[in-house]
């Protein structure tokens, strides 16, 4: 049953809360809703923090979702720096960090994703950051700078970003990667070396194969950071960019199903039927690769959000959808879209070394990802082929004289 | 500052008066106007901003870049008049603007 004057409780207020708060109300939803938020900023973009923000191209009013006046105008309770230290799914309560509680008849789940840190020596000096927060970003612009030395320690896109975004803002770069080439865990050999490449030319310097074991100090702060080889790379910041964890406990401390985060159906529901949960934190089904797992993406916080909120007011699901991604560097536009699951075959449509190309996984004749450098035809039909699970010609995929259109036709 | 009118596809108006400088998409999801999605928040990455610029203001929104072209190009219900609208930056001069969603972003 559809209740539109139900008490709401969203946990997190990132861009999947944010956003589920806004839609809710935009779907006609009239009860009470509280947004709990650990940071003391409303709902913002995170993505422009290693990109536009961090060179200075964006502002905080520019990275909000939503005005702060919106959420009183909107009758959204916005609590700022408070946590939810546990869930009572018995009396359906919450409790909070400022030490009140609140009730709800349905709560979501947004409390989103942190960053790992290195479990090494010197990993709490100053100097050693994280990117994640407005606040991680405001630190690493203060410090980043004409003739500092920035270490960045993880090749992978947030890492590349911050390479990209340090050597804009003057900068003198270097990448350390413990796997024997860039995003490892997520491209593939074409892409890796094509990245490599293209840092390179704008001077960042790379240690590949390369696993930090200390971060040297003088006085807290950190002055360098030591390999596994012995040698130490000396530096005036580090930013840690090594994945990011779930923040699931609290569903884990009251009960929920879990498994790499929070289980939820395609509504976004969790196995307490009360509850939902959305955005990094969740592991969800995806049809299309009849499989379940967690992603860490703009899309598919907003996507989850949709279905909280759908199914809270009593609306049709939204369609299902084909996940995706992006990532800008130096002038160079990167579209994901798709997982590299199951994959036989890679297939390279244009030449790299014109810095526009696109990277296609197939699961025979199946497209199951693509990765588009400077190449929007190519995301936007292969994204649509990924979503139809309709088979290509592969020798057409492989001749970019023949257009996105006719390989699709 | 102008004055802009979203038309959602079943005929809905929302009239919001916009800072310069800001886009039109920003301006649309800043003031929850259902219709307009901007998955990437203003990259022209993802073609969810679409919109029908009125005829009278074609002229005065510009033109596109070649990487919105190409984005369009792939779009839903494409029309000589779409626009991506996180492309479309806000002046004085676009005082009355009025621009229309698309059934579907997606």
């Amino acid at each position: 049953m559809t209740d539109l004057t139900a008490h709401v409780v969203i946990l997190g207020a990132g861009h999947a809360g944010g956003t589920a708060a806004a839609l809710l109300r935009q779907y006609g939803h009239e009860g009470p809703i509280t947004l709990v938020g650990e940071e003391p900023i409303p709902p913002y973009q995170r993505p422009p923090l290693s990109k536009a923000w961090l060179k200075g191209e964006a502002d905080a009013d520019s990275l909000a979702l939503k005005p702060l006046e919106f959420y009183a105008e909107h009758d959204i309770d916005f609590r700022a720096s408070t946590v939810a230290t546990a869930i009572n799914r018995g009396a359906k309560r919450v409790a909070l960090s400022d030490g009140s509680e609140v009730a709800y008849d349905a709560l979501i789940i947004a409390t989103g994703a942190h960053a790992i840190a290195l479990p090494i020596p010197g990993a709490d000096l100053a100097g050693v950051m994280f990117l994640r927060t407005a606040a991680d970003a405001e630190q690493l612009k203060a410090t980043v700078g004409p003739g500092k030395r920035l270490a960045v320690v993880g090749g992978g896109y947030i890492g590349l970003e911050v390479a990209a975004s340090g050597r804009a803002l003057g900068a003198e770069v270097v990448v350390l990667e413990r796997e024997p080439r860039l995003l490892a865990r997520v491209a593939c050999e074409t892409l890796s070396d094509f990245f490599r490449s293209q840092h390179e030319q704008h001077g960042v310097g790379f240690e590949l194969g390369a696993t930090a074991v200390a971060f040297e100090g003088k006085d807290g702060h950190v002055t360098g950071v030591t390999l596994a080889d012995g040698r130490t790379i000396a530096c005036d910041a580090v930013v840690v960019g090594v994945g990011a964890a779930p923040n699931d406990q609290i569903a884990r401390d009251c009960g929920l199903e879990t498994a790499r985060g929070i289980v939820v159906d395609l509504e976004a529901r969790t196995s307490d039927p009360a509850i939902f949960a959305i955005g990094d934190v969740a592991h969800r089904p995806m049809p299309i690769y009849d499989r379940m797992f967690r992603m860490e993406s703009v899309p598919n916080a907003l996507e989850q959000a949709k279905q909280a909120a759908s199914a809270i007011t009593g609306r049709a699901p939204p369609a299902g959808e084909t996940p995706w991604q992006w990532s800008d560097q130096y002038d160079l536009k990167l579209q994901i879209a798709g997982y590299a699951f199951d994959v036989d075959e890679i297939i390279v449509r244009g030449d790299p070394a014109s810095a526009k190309f696109a990277v296609f996984h197939l699961k025979g004749d199946l497209v199951q990802s693509v990765e588009a450098i400077n190449s929007p035809p190519e995301f936007m039909m292969g994204k649509q082929l990924i979503g139809a699970r309709r088979p290509v010609d592969k020798a057409r995929l492989a001749d970019p004289s023949v257009s996105m259109k006719e390989v699709a036709a | 500052m102008a004055k802009i009118t979203y038309i959602e596809h079943d005929g809905t108006e929302h009239v919001i008066d916009v800072k310069n400088g800001l886009s039109v998409m920003e301006g649309a999801v800043k003031n929850n106007v259902p219709g307009i999605d901007a998955d990437c928040g203003g990259a022209c990455a993802c073609a969810t901003c679409h919109v029908y610029v009125d005829e009278a203001w074609r002229e005065k929104t510009g033109t596109s870049s070649a990487m919105e072209e190409s984005m369009l190009d792939f779009a839903e219900n494409v029309e000589p008049n779409s626009r991506l609208s996180c492309q479309i930056k806000v002046t004085d001069e676009l005082d009355g603007l009025v621009v229309r969603m698309p059934e579907s972003q997606h």
